[in-house]
């Protein structure tokens, strides 16, 4: 279904990704782990297409789309929905018209700056919005929306893409463990009632374990762990964070982030 | 239970999208009607006609290339007679904008809600600002030159004059849009209140204010130009000079032209380059 090979990405004498190579045969929800900087974010990024790759192929289904340009590279990009970290909503619009941006590559450019959108679509949008459990914030302007709340309408407007495959970059970083909760079961949900591929970056081990059916370790721009969750052992954690015999599982559920900005261990 | 909420909700918010739709429509509508009858109106009072006007548009740009090809050899020549007049302008431009940011920046601070010093002025200064707005640089410039004689210092005050006005208005835009919780903090240790202004507000807005004061420049030199026109002294004279000479001898106007030119580019290259330093060091 996806094939990656030999991915790599320059940073001017920086390697972000170094020849990765992942194959995914059958829709699965996939996790992503590693630190910051260790070319997740990249990964994803070059999937989407939001960045070239150097070097390396991405085929998805038959089709090569590494070096996809104008209205083809957007025409996959319709296919492969991306959600943020910081959710990247437009904040002065209302969740509806956001969710409706899904449908932008769809629609003619001109209809969409009217606002034009059909009434099937609007219905749908709303019916998407439901499935989240935020449907009464329809109106509201997306900036007044809380953080698991607008992380919501950026998955609702990935769906509203109606894609094979949703990239998630650290979707739950910034929410607190109750919404990150929410956010990831949504998309756990969206992978078994869907069956669409999810990857997900996460930067927490048990994140990952518990809701991703393989889980990719990625340190310094190379993967140096693909398998199943029940394989992902703590030497093998310990190898993927690059850290010592001090390192427990519990340091990465919620403090990675801290811990990755101190320099000794960084 | 769910779904006849989802029902509702899909049908206000369909409300919602008609009505939008509604406004935008008699909107669009209204944008027309204005473009097509100020547009007539304009092509009524116009004594030649609009569109039997229109080919000859293009007839003083030909002048000018035809008389400037054959002595592309002389324009350095030219370059070099009219460059003093030209840094006469740009300095008439520089002192103007100069006087006029720091007008401009004290108008703002006491026009902005929430950082004034004294309420009961916020709506003087405003007024103040929208005076020195109101009236164009060219009308302040004949009254002074008909007063102190002609020369650069009636050009330098009457576009100092607009200048302050308009930066004022924006300056004080930008003040709104500053964070006042560190000028709360400055107010808990005791400053005062040129002090909150300098070390709460300054900082935040100064990028603005220095990219709004480096495009009010290039639109000084341009109007420093135009004052030459009516006696203000620079390049502007010599251009009005060289365009009143007439056809074959337009070579001085295109070398006049390309001077104004490379000015703007000049200035607009080192703002932006002086912007990026300014916000990238991350100072103020």
């Amino acid at each position: 279904m996806l094939e990656i090979t030999d991915l790599t990405k320059h940073f001017g004498v920086n390697t972000a990704v170094d020849t990765a190579n992942i194959s995914v045969p059958e829709a699965k929800m996939i996790g992503i782990i590693g630190r910051s900087g260790a070319g997740k974010s990249t990964l994803l990024r070059m999937l989407n297409r939001l960045s070239d790759a150097s070097a390396g192929s991405i085929v998805f289904e038959g089709q090569d789309v590494t070096n996809l340009k104008g209205a083809a590279r957007r025409e996959w990009q319709s296919r492969c929905a991306m959600i943020f970290q910081q959710f990247n909503l437009v904040p002065r619009m209302d969740v509806v018209s956001n969710v409706l941006h899904g449908t932008l590559n769809r629609r003619s450019t001109l209809a969409t700056m009217f606002n034009l959108y059909p009434q099937t679509d609007i219905h749908k949008a709303i019916e998407i919005l439901d499935r989240l459990g935020i449907a009464e914030q329809a109106p509201k302007r997306a900036e007044a929306l809380s953080g698991g709340q607008q992380q919501r309408v950026a998955i609702a407007r990935a769906l509203m893409q109606d894609p094979k495959i949703i990239l998630a970059d650290e979707p739950i970083a910034s929410l607190d463990p109750m919404n990150a909760q929410i956010v990831m079961q949504s998309l756990r949900q969206i992978h078994e009632e869907d069956g669409r591929m999810v990857i997900a970056n996460l930067h927490t081990l048990d994140t990952a374990r518990r809701y991703c059916d393989r889980v990719i370790g990625m340190r310094d721009g190379r993967i140096v762990f693909d398998g199943t969750p029940e394989q992902l052992t703590t030497v093998a954690a310990r190898d993927i964070y690059g850290a010592g015999d001090d390192f427990s599982e519990a340091a990465t559920s919620t403090e990675i982030e801290t811990l990755d900005r101190q320099p000794e261990l960084a | 239970m769910s779904d006849i909420s989802t029902v509702t909700i899909q049908s206000d918010y369909m409300e919602m999208v008609k009505r939008k739709r509604l406004y935008g429509g008699a909107m669009l509508a209204f944008f027309a009607l204005i473009f097509v009858s100020g547009f007539m109106l304009a092509d009524s009072r116009n004594a030649g006609g609009f569109w039997q006007g229109i080919p000859k548009v293009f007839d003083f740009p030909k002048d000018v290339w035809k008389d400037t090809l054959p002595k592309l050899d002389q324009l350095p020549g030219h370059f070099n007679t009219y460059f003093p007049s030209l840094i006469e302008t740009i300095n008439i431009a520089a002192v103007s904008t100069l006087l006029g940011t720091i007008l401009a920046i004290f108008l703002s601070l006491f026009a902005t809600r929430g950082l004034a010093k004294y309420l009961f002025l916020i709506g003087p200064t405003r007024r103040v600002m929208d005076t020195l707005r109101a009236f164009p640089e060219i009308v302040i410039a004949l009254v002074l030159i008909f007063i102190l004689g002609g020369g650069p210092v009636p050009a330098m005050i009457a576009i100092a004059f607009h200048t302050a006005g308009s930066l004022g208005k924006l300056f004080s835009e930008v003040n709104e849009n500053a964070d006042l919780k560190p000028v709360e903090g400055l107010s808990s240790v005791g400053a005062t209140w040129t002090q909150r202004m300098w070390f709460g507000v300054i900082p935040q807005v100064a990028p603005n204010y220095f990219s709004y004061a480096i495009l009010r420049f290039e639109i000084n030199i341009r109007a420093s130009a135009i004052l030459g026109f009516v006696g203000a002294g620079g390049i502007g004279y010599e251009l009005k000079n060289a365009m009143s000479w007439g056809q074959g001898k337009y070579d001085d106007a295109a070398a006049i032209f390309i001077l104004l030119f490379a000015t703007i580019v000049f200035f607009d290259q080192l703002s932006s380059h002086l912007r990026d330093r300014l916000i990238s060091k991350g100072g103020h």
